[in-house]
């Protein structure tokens, strides 16, 4: 299942402030607060165990992240192996193959660069044009992109393979750049939150002070648009970090896989004759991919959550 | 889908330009270029897919203009129809599941009794950054009847569980892995939209001494349907796209997940294995058109209860 | 919508439909390729003047014989690619042919995967450079595994005539004997799975190139396919089958075979300690053996393959590949030479050395050859068992012009009889019927 962020359906619009009142971005309430009800230790024991249930495999990971290959089998899984290991698993792991790991992550970062990077760049500009601009056709724009939006990109996946393959595209990082371009759920977002961030009144006072609307937008928009930039940044890198399905049809040369592509390469290799079984490498390397993401959740939460309020949500 | 009408927003902050025809081309300015490309992976994608559903392309024969019969040979694909049976059993399982968990929870959130609140959003939330490959292989690893997880507890309580790649479990144990990866994600999306009712309406309530449960079920949940809404949307959509999973379970359990486990998984076999392009892209078209009339039933219904 | 994207569309429309054209047309002119003549002076003049090609192939071997080769020829430079092991490139290699893009100059294809290439014209006839007059040089099976009439679509580079493995030391601890036939090794499976719950007579999940090679043996051949490769029938229904299947249903049954995956990493464990006791498979089994299995080195013995009547010796073929020209490629010359060089000339003997099983006459009958003795295997001088097994490989197989997508959806449906309580032999007429209805569907004729 790919990310929903990609796969974004038509979600709910936010219905505007009522006219003449200055749009504003909703703050969090602070009602509950207020009233201060009492902490349950019952409902935190409940909600514990969902926390359980996500935190265990993660556990799982990092512990088996210490084995080395034969420690895997040899000991449970939610305790320390007899030999720590991380450190060699970890210089294995960049080492191993010629450091093909090393070149992996480094398709990783150009596809997020340029795929997350584009498509929150594309989304970013669609999502202020819809909000603030009236043009020919926008209707039309509206209707389509929604429209396809519904149709499942895993299933446009095969066309676009045929496409690309005719095109010469398949076999290069293009191949996979270029549908990560496309964010709906990204443009959503960014229409929702610049209707609301971004007052009218402010843009008209640019305008008749004289900006172009190239100024307008950078100097006066772009910084009222920041959480939103954020979020939308956040929820496309998370789509192309993840990604498998595309480049997965789309890639047949090792030296142009992502991370994902990679790693799955890795653990079917010890299902072919000849290959070298080295699922300690697998695990420590999945734990190295996912380092990065979630180091980037923690370090911008305050920017992700009050976007994803602002856009998400109807009343 | 194409019903939905763009908000009301747009028409009213956009008013005032309405009256500088010279502005009216900017717009297009800033929404040219995702148009552009929009057009080359999305339009153009399915244009294609449309003209290659009208042919077939033979071993022997070569390529000749078929019309119809594509689809007609869809809707009489046992193939296809028992893996649109699959995920729609997985669908009407799985989703309510998840999304039930990942309410639950954000009600628990919602509610300010919980100690240690922020720990558990950002935790539970922590698997939505894992990719679908990781958080497969490792379960994978774990769900092992020799050396993994379930091997395991087999050992320590001399139980013997069944195989969860075993071709009765192997969707539930699909299930389970779907639910770990997104429950945090929907969770997140319910939280913030319990967050942003306004208090002005708990007020009302308090005044009117409703208890905590009238509280859930007059005014958050109410309040969130939009939420709701989409949050359902995207599972089904993501439900139907059903691949990554299997096909990295299926050289585990090879017997377990066959070449037609998911429709997704099948236009996959028969592009990549069968090379019957044409057919693939038939049956993807298909796919996709069912996928929207139900995400649009979800949508109309939904949107029905509240208007 | 603007003009622009109006145009963008059309044009790629346009692309596409001139694509397609030329797929459908490609027939004739590739086609045309197939007759090509190349001398050995035009061979030696390539050699000569230098070039690079590009060589798919996943075979551990052909790394030193590329490395000899460069040295003999210095002006050529040899590109060798792993584009994944055989499913795998194969669906690389047809999309890389359907693009008309990448396509490279040698690849490395299996022998039942040789017909889906060939009829497609995929693939260059060899007779015109001269390989019609290696038929002497290689053993039969596998040479007629490479031509179809008098076309030859490929060298054989190796050849997997079958036969036993066996954990010697296993069968001693529990004095089992080593079954001749295959009724004594049900007996066996039974013994041993008696003897230690945890012990297997052998591994079986399901594999298509194990029991079409299985099928083979038992005198079933459920194939038939006409010489310009259109007709085709299948058939799993013949005496041979249901010999097959009636023995192999009992252990099935009787859950004698070990629920393990091939070539993963419990498979390799269970070959160690010994949980996995037998394995019967294609001769190139060795080298994977001293590379894989290496905790049990001296615990294997090599047997001639069990037999369904007794005191018979016919034997059948497992695995085993060949290099090609795809009609797409360059270089002809060069990759000819390469692919000569490789499997017919001094490449021989360094695969040989790497490991590798031949499909050369003269090497399976050379005395050096079968005398040595294998250190993994004790001592035992175990190429004598597969010269003789080569030598009676049973007539007449043949494999689908499809089989490579027919092996692909094996386990959709026989692979039900390893899980459910579907009989084999159902299992085998499910995997009948998707295979009919694949072929109908790409314009075959198709018989049952």
């Amino acid at each position: 299942m790919s990310s929903p962020a990609t796969t974004a359906s038509k979600p709910t619009p936010a219905p505007p402030g009522p006219p003449g009142h200055a749009p504003r971005l909703r703050t969090p309430r602070k009602a509950a607060d207020r009233r201060r009800p009492r902490r349950s230790v019952l409902l935190t024991g409940l909600t514990g165990l969902v926390l359980v249930y996500t935190l265990v495999p993660l556990i799982w990971l990092v512990i088996s992240s210490t084995k080395t290959q034969e420690g895997l089998a040899d000991s449970p899984g939610l305790w320390f192996g007899d030999h720590f290991a991380l450190w060699d698993n970890i210089r294995e792991t960049f080492t191993y193959n010629d450091g093909v790991f090393v070149r992996w992550l480094l398709n990783t970062l150009l596809y997020v660069v340029l795929g997350a990077g584009g498509a929150t760049f594309l989304a970013v500009l669609g999502g202020y044009a819809l909000a603030k601009f009236t043009f020919p056709g926008k209707r039309a724009v509206f209707a389509v992109v929604i429209g396809a939006v519904a149709v499942p990109t895993t299933a446009l996946a095969v066309p676009t393979f045929l496409m690309f393959s005719k095109m010469g595209l398949t076999n290069t990082p293009w191949a996979v750049i270029l549908p990560s371009l496309i964010s709906p759920f990204g443009l959503y977002l960014m229409w929702v939150f610049a209707t609301e961030a971004i007052p009218t009144e402010l843009l008209e006072a640019a305008r008749i002070d004289g900006a172009g609307e190239l100024r307008t937008f950078f100097r006066v928009s772009l910084p009222l648009l920041a959480p939103g930039i954020v979020t939308v940044l956040l929820f496309t890198m998370v789509a192309t970090w993840n990604n498998y399905f595309l480049p997965l049809i789309m890639l047949k040369d090792p030296d142009w896989y992502p991370l994902t592509l990679g790693l799955n390469s890795w653990n079917a290799q010890a299902q072919t004759a000849g290959g070298e079984a080295v699922f300690n490498l697998v695990i420590t390397g999945s734990l190295i991919t996912i380092l990065p993401l979630i180091a980037a959740f923690l370090l911008l939460q305050k920017y992700w959550q009050s976007g994803l309020a602002a856009g998400s949500v109807k009343e | 889908m194409t019903t939905l009408q763009p908000p009301a927003a747009v028409d009213r902050t956009a008013r005032p330009s309405l009256k500088r025809d010279r502005r009216s081309w900017t717009g297009w300015g800033f929404v040219g270029p995702f148009v552009a490309v929009f057009a080359l992976v999305f339009l153009a994608p399915i244009g294609y897919s449309i003209y290659l559903s009208l042919f077939r392309d033979r071993l022997i024969g070569g390529n000749t203009f078929v019309g119809l019969d594509n689809y007609q040979q869809a809707l009489q694909d046992d193939q296809f129809w028992a893996g649109v049976t699959r995920v729609g059993l997985f669908l009407l399982v799985q989703v309510p599941i998840m999304l039930g968990i990942a309410l639950l929870v954000a009600l628990a959130l919602d509610s300010g009794r919980l100690y240690g609140k922020n720990f558990f959003r950002i935790s539970i939330f922590l698997p939505y950054a894992v990719p679908a490959v990781v958080a497969t292989l490792m379960w994978a690893f774990m769900y092992g009847t020799r050396f993994g997880l379930v091997g395991d507890i087999n050992d320590a309580f001399g139980v013997s569980l069944p195989d969860p790649l075993s071709p009765d479990l192997i969707l539930a144990s699909i299930g389970n892995i779907v639910t770990w990866e997104f429950v945090g994600y929907n969770m997140l999306i319910f939280y913030s939209a319990l967050r942003v009712i306004p208090h002005s309406l708990y007020e009302a309530a308090e005044i009117d001494g409703a208890g905590q449960l009238r509280v859930i079920t007059a005014i958050k949940l109410p309040a969130i349907r939009g939420a709701l809404v989409i949050a359902t949307i995207f599972s089904i959509i993501g439900s139907f796209q059903l691949f990554n999973e299997p096909s990295i379970l299926k050289p585990l359990a090879p017997n377990a997940v066959t070449t037609d486990y998911t429709p997704n998984y099948y236009t996959y076999t028969l592009s990549f294995n069968g090379q019957q392009h044409n057919y693939s892209a038939t049956v993807a078209i298909v796919m996709g058109l069912i996928t929207m009339v139900i995400a649009y039933v979800v949508q109309l219904r939904g949107m029905r209860k509240g208007a | 919508m603007s003009n622009n994207t109006r145009r963008l569309l059309r044009g790629i429309g346009l692309v596409c439909a001139l694509a397609l054209g030329a797929t459908a047309c490609g027939g004739s002119d590739d086609g045309g390729s197939g007759d090509k003549k190349v001398s050995a002076g035009d061979i030696q003049a390539a050699l000569k003047k230098g070039g690079s090609i590009t060589v798919w192939a996943w075979e551990p071997t052909l790394k030193q014989v590329v490395e000899d080769f460069e040295k003999d020829h210095p002006k050529v430079h040899v590109n060798l690619v792993n584009a994944g092991t055989n499913k795998d490139q194969y669906t690389a290699l047809q999309n890389a042919i359907s693009a008309k893009k990448g396509v490279p100059d040698v690849a490395q294809i299996e022998y039942y995967a040789l017909g889906q290439f060939a009829l497609t014209k995929s693939l260059d006839n060899l007779s015109g450079y001269g390989a019609d007059k290696l038929a002497k040089t290689y053993s039969p099976g596998p040479w007629n595994s490479v031509k179809t009439g008098d076309a030859v679509y490929a060298l054989p580079m190796d050849s997997g005539p079958m036969a036993l493995f066996y954990n010697k030391k296993v069968f001693d601890k529990y004095k089992i004997a080593v079954p001749t036939t295959w009724d004594e090794y049900v007996e066996a499976a039974r013994k041993l799975h008696k003897a230690d719950p945890k012990a297997y007579i052998t591994s079986d999940t399901g594999d298509a190139g194990f029991t079409t090679s299985m099928l083979w043996q038992a005198g079933s051949r459920p194939y038939k396919v006409s010489d310009d490769g259109t007709k085709v029938g299948i058939n799993f229904s013949d005496k041979g089958a249901a010999t097959y299947t009636k023995t192999w249903q009992k252990l099935i049954d009787e859950k004698l075979l070990a629920p393990v995956n091939g070539w993963t990493d419990d498979w390799y464990k269970g070959l160690g300690n010994g949980d996995i006791a037998t394995l019967v498979t294609g001769a190139w089994m060795p080298a994977n053996f001293v590379s894989g299995v290496k905790n049990a080195s001296g615990d294997w013995r090599v047997a001639p393959m069990p037999q369904w009547t007794k005191g018979d010796k016919t034997t059948a073929e497992n695995g085993g590949s060949s290099l090609a020209l795809p009609a797409a490629g360059k270089n002809k010359e060069l990759a000819y030479a390469f692919v000569e060089y490789a499997n017919a000339g001094k490449g021989v003997q360094t695969r040989l050395k790497g490991g590798a099983f031949p499909a050369t006459t003269k090497d399976l009958q050379s005395k050096a050859f079968q005398d040595t003795e294998f250190p993994y295997f004790g001592g035992q001088k175990a190429n004598k068992i597969f010269a003789d097994s080569a030598a009676n490989v049973g007539r007449g197989w043949s494999y689908l012009p499809y089989q490579v997508y027919a092996n692909s959806i094996f386990n959709d449906s026989v692979g039900k009889a390893y899980v459910s309580h579907t009989p084999l032999a159902k299992g085998l007429k499910a995997w009948q019927d998707a295979s009919v209805k694949y072929g109908k569907e790409q314009g075959f004729t198709v018989s049952q």
